[in-house]
């Protein structure tokens, strides 16, 4: 082990809220050696980037450092002078944030902003900063190094633009580079050319890092050393490969379950089956612009139908089209054989219970000024006629269903309820009207990992008790494997492929599925170098995609 | 020129005092305190105290009566706008209560001051000494009520120059003035309002023929259309003063609508995208249940907002009409008018402090309570974003 | 840059729509009167030999679509019509060669008026937007407190109020600016700028209490955006994130908040110069108003219009330009 370059000693951070302040970090001890990279997990709420900023003595409005020490190479941070910070920032220790394309001031070309930090702490000037961008523009595998530089932030795609921030924070080659979630906004095809260029300059030029991230996964590629936090307070801390094999904290251990949750496979579907839902050569345009092309799935009684791609990819502009809120320009929707109208203004109230929808964001999808009572108790009403007792036993059934103690919740309003309850509550309106089918829109990516887990598995049970069927619209190929029966993989609006689970995940497959699946990063350490191995540097992300 | 000299030499001694009053701190130990202290906060600290010293000076000097009529003014209101809320914190409900002891100080002035202006509105009558158009023999009595300097203290504040009571003119003008700008804006907010969740619900050719009407509408200074409107209304009205009332409650209210329906479309539009919404309408939900149960609830925070914003609006419009001469017409007592009739006896100030007293009683009886309603409203969009964070 | 051009084009076109339709919105507000529209100016004792006079003079006997055409035509050319007051007087003394037009009554006034708002504007400008800087950046300190305070009670304070009270301290009190701004032709500058000083502190308390808070609320919002939070850790000091990363942002904000409020001038002006008696548009406007002058009142009403439309299609345009992702697109 080499030099220590940063000592946190029992650090404890604090944030206001209203007028009082409630304690974020609670007392976390962090080292780092010199070259050495440092994973930084947990779940939203953590407190993950708020230590991380910590690291370079930095504290974002409205957050304070309350106690503890911070010791880069023998400055103690917490105690030195504006002045010998701003020194050290940029120069030494640099920051590299989530959203490239927000963190780069639009009016100034790349390049501008790449020198600023050389010029400013005198590392070197103007045009040998420029030829040094160019030069880590090119080690980061940027297409056309020379110009791009030239470019504003704007004219960039956000996969190079989060590149050309990785070079940014090595233009002055500092000590210590803190990355902020810095893959978390790309799609995954993206997302592994990032993590293969952040990985090599780290290496290249033996910088030592703060990896902060929610996905194990790539954690597991980018860190020598992984660290749990859990609420501001250290689960666990030990070297990639042994956290990995044998986690000591049962927290983590239920981190690392969550992947290996996978429903049992049901039985093929008879032939000659009607489908509950099909649809038929749709084709569907916003304004002039044509987004779907042609898409044609079924989907039958009982069993789930995930519809995967990246963003743009059209599988909520399907859902939007079953729903009737885009009625298609060519092509039909059928529901239990029989041709659905194209606006959902034009169908019968039987029509529209039968197809439910549950929404990615919980908190948009609940009205915030209504009781949980009043939001499931109005299906009930509405399709059901109900009221009065019957009406409350029935909502206490469905509160029971998603396992929420009716006493305790039929009274709240939305915003006293968690992320993961808010959207048991969207599952319970999408079940009071008592539909054959449910379209599920994202509705785990906006959840932390255990939480998504409990949604599925509660998905999963109510299919298996009432025989709905549904149609899953993700992006995250774990949460396909875990819960879909069939998969209908999408890409600028068409079907590229579809079939069922066992299928898809089999090779061979059509070459979009196969980059898709080789891309989603597993919690194997070697993953990535494997993959780097197989198919070359040059033939992953957006390289691969335009090769198609 | 020399004023200007002056001015801008005391800025400039002042930041050569700052710069010292920091470097002298740091030869002193180099506390963090001034090792990191910017320059700017170093000059607000030696502003602030010529600035205190500044108002000491004032009040010494014997000439400066206003001055300490404001200074007191200020910390009476500032006393009782603490102890209004000290008496919040203690009385009331248990919610009430919690509002009041979260509340900044501003807002307590804000509240109480409206609720002062409510009572002496709904009141006037029995509050009001004399009734608002009562003229008497005595015109052009010096307010004050000391018989030695020309007052009476049947009229405290005096008489105007037709002889009818300034203090009841004041009194029934909180009436007048604040109870038809308030009508004026209940209508404003019917309208606009209503109009408004309609577009933003509907959409369609209905959203783009309200837009650009209102765009057209919007484009005309709203002050200088609501005069020109009501020259033609005086010709509608003949000579019926009390019709030209009605019609200037109209005009202002259409006008203030096309705002209104801005921004309730506007908000309506942001509830309008929500993912409950979609579900509402998927469920088959008519209009009346989207607008009334999912978009309305939702709206109250901004919208209250904004009627204590269009009620100062609508207020100091008829205010200025009212100065201009068409506004509020006679008999009906009124704030603005009254400036305008009072106004040459601000001349007398050097001589007589308490007789220019009277156009400046009127004048703050509107600045008052439009501050007041700022202040609220101003308290009430920081909780809104406040909790949005 | 193409595009750039492409949508200024569509805006200058949109903005001399508008105002076309503001033309008309004016021109049918007054012919929405009842009854005989001459016989109700000149009020019940008029002679029917005037009444006709000035039916024929003006030209009331033609069909609106007419008279609408004639005014517009006239109105391009800077042919406003002619004054009921003026015309008026003319009917009574039987020639017509004493009587101004409504341009020629407008003309100076209208230079005057430009004069007080370019004062205003110089004073407001400069003052309003360094403090809003400053505010911004020592937000939640005494001064953004008592700035806020401030400035919210100056908003609140009808135009007369603080008028008569700066009448109070600066003219009656202390007698060192006058209180009536009595101006005329050939008036030395110095002597013009005395006269004009009160009504222009008047305007700057107002407007620069709304500059203020607009560009104070313009900033925080951009030092809340992550490329500010980049560039401090970045080392970058203090100024330079301002100069460098901040104010190249603020620049179409702030002009915006500039234009808007300049806009907002041409209202405050008609109250403001009814007190000072300030010989501009604004008073001429409401002196009309009030002997119901109407092609005078019509013609205030299309300048005031004009002026208004013409900034907010300069904030418009200029906060375009300065959006550097319309100057540079992909």
């Amino acid at each position: 082990m080499g030099e220590r370059l940063l000592t946190i000693k029992d650090l404890y951070i604090e944030g206001r809220s209203d007028e009082t302040w409630t304690p974020i970090i609670k007392g976390v001890d962090l080292t780092l050696d010199k070259g050495e990279v440092l994973g930084l997990i947990g779940e939203s709420g953590a407190g993950k980037s708020t230590l991380g900023l910590a690291a370079m003595g930095f504290c974002r409005d409205g957050v304070r450092i309350s106690g503890g020490s911070v010791d880069f190479d023998g400055i103690d941070l917490l105690n030195a002078s504006a002045a010998t910070k701003r020194g050290l920032l940029g120069k030494r220790i640099a920051y590299v944030a989530q959203s490239a394309a927000a963190s780069f001031n639009p009016a100034h070309k790349i390049i501008e902003q790449h020198v600023e930090a050389p010029v400013q702490h005198h590392v070197m000037g103007r045009a040998e900063s420029i030829q040094d961008g160019i030069e880590l523009y090119r080690r980061l595998r940027l297409p056309n190094p020379e110009q791009i530089g030239f470019r504003y932030p704007h004219q960039v795609s956000g996969g190079q633009l989060q590149r050309a921030m990785t070079a940014m924070a090595m233009s002055c080659r500092p000590d210590l580079i803190i990355f902020d979630e810095p893959t978390t906004a790309l799609d995954v095809t993206t997302q592994i050319e990032v993590l293969a260029a952040i990985r090599d300059i780290v290496a290249q030029f033996d910088t030592a890092a703060i990896y902060i991230t929610h996905d194990l996964a790539v954690v597991a590629q980018m860190a020598d050393r992984i660290k749990v936090l859990l609420k501001g307070d250290e689960v666990e801390e030990a070297d990639t490969r042994t956290m990995l094999s044998s986690p000591q904290q049962d927290y983590t251990r239920s981190l690392w379950a969550v992947r290996s949750f996978e429903r049992p496979m049901k039985p093929a579907v008879a032939t000659g089956a009607q489908p509950v839902v099909s649809v038929r050569g749709v084709t569907a345009s916003y304004g002039k612009v044509a987004v779907l092309h042609d898409v044609s799935f079924d989907i039958h009684a009982g069993r789930t139908v995930a519809v995967v791609g990246e963003s743009g990819s059209g599988k909520s502009t399907t859902a939007r089209c079953i729903t009737g809120l885009l009625p298609p320009i060519e092509g039909e929707i059928l529901f239990d054989g029989v041709p659905l109208p194209a606006n959902y203004r034009k169908r019968s109230k039987d029509q529209l219970r039968q197809a439910q929808m549950i929404y990615q964001m919980a908190d948009t999808a609940l009205n915030p000024r209504v009781t949980i009572g009043q939001i499931i108790a109005r299906p009930l009403q509405f399709y059901g006629g109900l009221s009065g007792s019957a009406l409350r036993k029935r909502l206490d059934e469905l509160l029971d269903q998603i396992e929420l103690d009716p006493k305790i919740y039929r009274d709240r309003l939305p915003s006293e309820l968690s992320g993961g309850q808010k959207q048991r509550i969207g599952i319970a309106r999408a079940l009071a009207a008592e539909p054959k089918f449910i379209i599920c829109d994202e509705v785990t990516s906006a959840l932390d990992q255990l939480v998504a887990e409990g949604i599925l598995r509660l998905l999963a049970r109510l299919q298996d008790d009432l025989g709905l069927s549904y149609m899953f619209i993700t992006h995250d190929l774990a949460t396909v494997k875990a819960i879909a029966d069939e998969v209908v993989v999408m890409k600028d609006g068409r079907v590229v492929e579809q079939g069922e689970k066992n299928e898809m995940f089999a090779p061979p497959h059509h070459a979009y599925t196969d980059l898709l699946l080789s891309s989603v990063p597993q919690m194997d350490p070697d993953w990535l170098d494997q993959l780097l191995a197989q198919r070359g540097v040059d033939n992953i992300g957006d390289a691969a995609v335009d090769k198609m | 020129m020399i004023a200007a000299v002056w001015i801008i030499g005391t800025f400039v001694a002042i930041g050569v005092i700052g710069w010292l009053f920091r470097a002298a701190g740091r030869a002193a130990g180099n506390r963090p305190f001034f090792r990191d202290m910017p320059f700017g906060v170093a000059y607000g600290y030696v502003f602030g105290v010529f600035a205190l010293a500044a108002g000491v000076w004032l009040w010494t000097l014997p000439k400066a009566v206003f001055f300490r009529w404001a200074v007191m003014g200020f910390v009476g209101f500032a006393v009782a706008a603490w102890l209004f809320r000290l008496a919040g914190r203690h009385i009331g409900t248990a919610r009430t209560r919690k509002l009041f002891r979260a509340m900044p100080l501003t807002a307590a002035f804000g509240i109480m001051i409206i609720l002062i202006y409510a009572i002496t509105a709904i009141f006037a009558a029995w509050i009001a000494p004399h009734a608002q158009q009562e003229i008497f023999t005595q015109a052009n009595i010096v307010p004050g009520g000391d018989p030695a300097l020309g007052g009476n203290p049947l009229f405290p504040l005096g008489t105007d120059q037709i002889g009818r009571d300034i203090l009841s003119r004041l009194i029934y003008g909180a009436q007048n003035t604040v109870g038809i700008a308030f009508a004026t804006t209940l209508i404003a907010f019917t309208v606009g309002g209503s109009l408004g969740f309609l577009a933003a619900t509907l959409g369609g050719w209905l959203d783009q023929l309200l837009g650009r009407l209102v765009d057209v509408l919007m484009a005309i200074p709203s002050l200088i259309f609501a005069l020109l409107l009501m020259t033609i209304a005086s010709v509608w009205a003949g000579g019926e003063k009390w019709l030209l009332t009605v019609y200037m409650v109209l005009i202002i209210a259409l006008i203030d609508s096309t705002r209104v329906f801005r921004l309730a479309r506007a908000v309506g539009q942001n509830i309008v995208v929500m993912d409950y919404i979609e579900a509402a309408k998927l469920r088959g939900e008519g209009l009346g249940y989207l607008i009334f149960r999912e978009i309305l609830p939702n709206a109250t925070a901004p919208l209250l907002a904004e009627f204590g914003l269009r009620f100062c609006f609508v207020f100091l419009t008829i205010a200025s009409l009212s100065f201009l001469g068409v506004g509020i017409q006679p008999p009906l007592a009124d704030w603005g008018t009254m400036v305008h009739d009072l106004a040459q006896f601000i001349n007398f100030a050097a001589v007589a402090p308490q007789v220019a007293s009277a156009p400046l009683l009127a004048a703050s009886a509107i600045a008052l309570l439009t501050v007041a309603v700022n202040f609220v409203v101003d308290w009430m969009l920081h909780r809104s974003s406040g909790l949005k964070e | 840059m193409n595009s750039v051009l492409r949508i200024i084009l569509q805006r200058l076109a949109l903005g001399l729509l508008t105002l076309f339709i503001v033309s008309i919105v004016i021109f049918t507000a007054v012919n929405l009167l009842p009854g005989d529209f001459a016989q109700a100016i000149l009020g019940q004792g008029a002679t029917p030999e005037a009444v006709a006079a000035i039916r024929t003079g003006l030209g009331l006997d033609q069909p609106p679509v007419v008279r609408y055409l004639a005014w517009l035509g006239g109105a391009i050319h800077g042919d406003l019509g002619t004054s009921f007051a003026q015309a008026n007087f003319a009917s009574f003394t039987g020639t017509t060669s004493g009587a101004k037009t409504v341009a020629e009554q407008i003309a100076p006034r209208f230079a005057n008026t430009m004069f007080l708002a370019g004062v205003t504007a110089a004073i407001a400008v400069p003052i309003s937007v360094t403090l809003g800087l400053l505010a911004a950046l020592y937000r939640n300190s005494v001064f953004d407190r008592a700035a806020n305070i401030l400035t919210l009670t100056s908003i609140s304070s009808p135009e007369f109020f603080l008028a008569y009270i700066l009448i109070l301290f600066l003219a009656v009190l202390n007698p060192i600016l006058p209180s009536l701004s009595n101006i005329y032709d050939g008036m030395s500058f110095t002597d013009r700028l005395d006269k004009t000083l009160l009504p222009a502190l008047t305007l700057t308390l107002v407007v620069t209490a709304h500059m203020m808070r607009m560009t104070r609320a313009a900033i925080i919002n951009l030092l809340a955006s992550p490329y500010i939070e980049m560039a401090r850790l970045k080392g970058v000091s203090p100024l330079r994130v301002i100069v460098r990363h901040a104010l190249p942002n603020a620049l179409a904000p702030i002009i915006n908040v500039i234009a808007l409020n300049l806009a907002y001038l041409i209202t405050g002006v008609v109250v403001v110069e009814v007190v000072f008696v300030y010989p501009g548009i604004g008073q001429l406007f409401v002196d009309s108003v009030k002997i119901r002058d109407i092609p005078v009142v019509q013609a205030c009403c299309l300048i005031f219009a004009g002026a208004y439309i013409l900034l907010n299609l300069l904030a418009d345009i200029l906060s375009i330009l300065s959006n550097p992702r319309l100057r540079h697109p992909k």
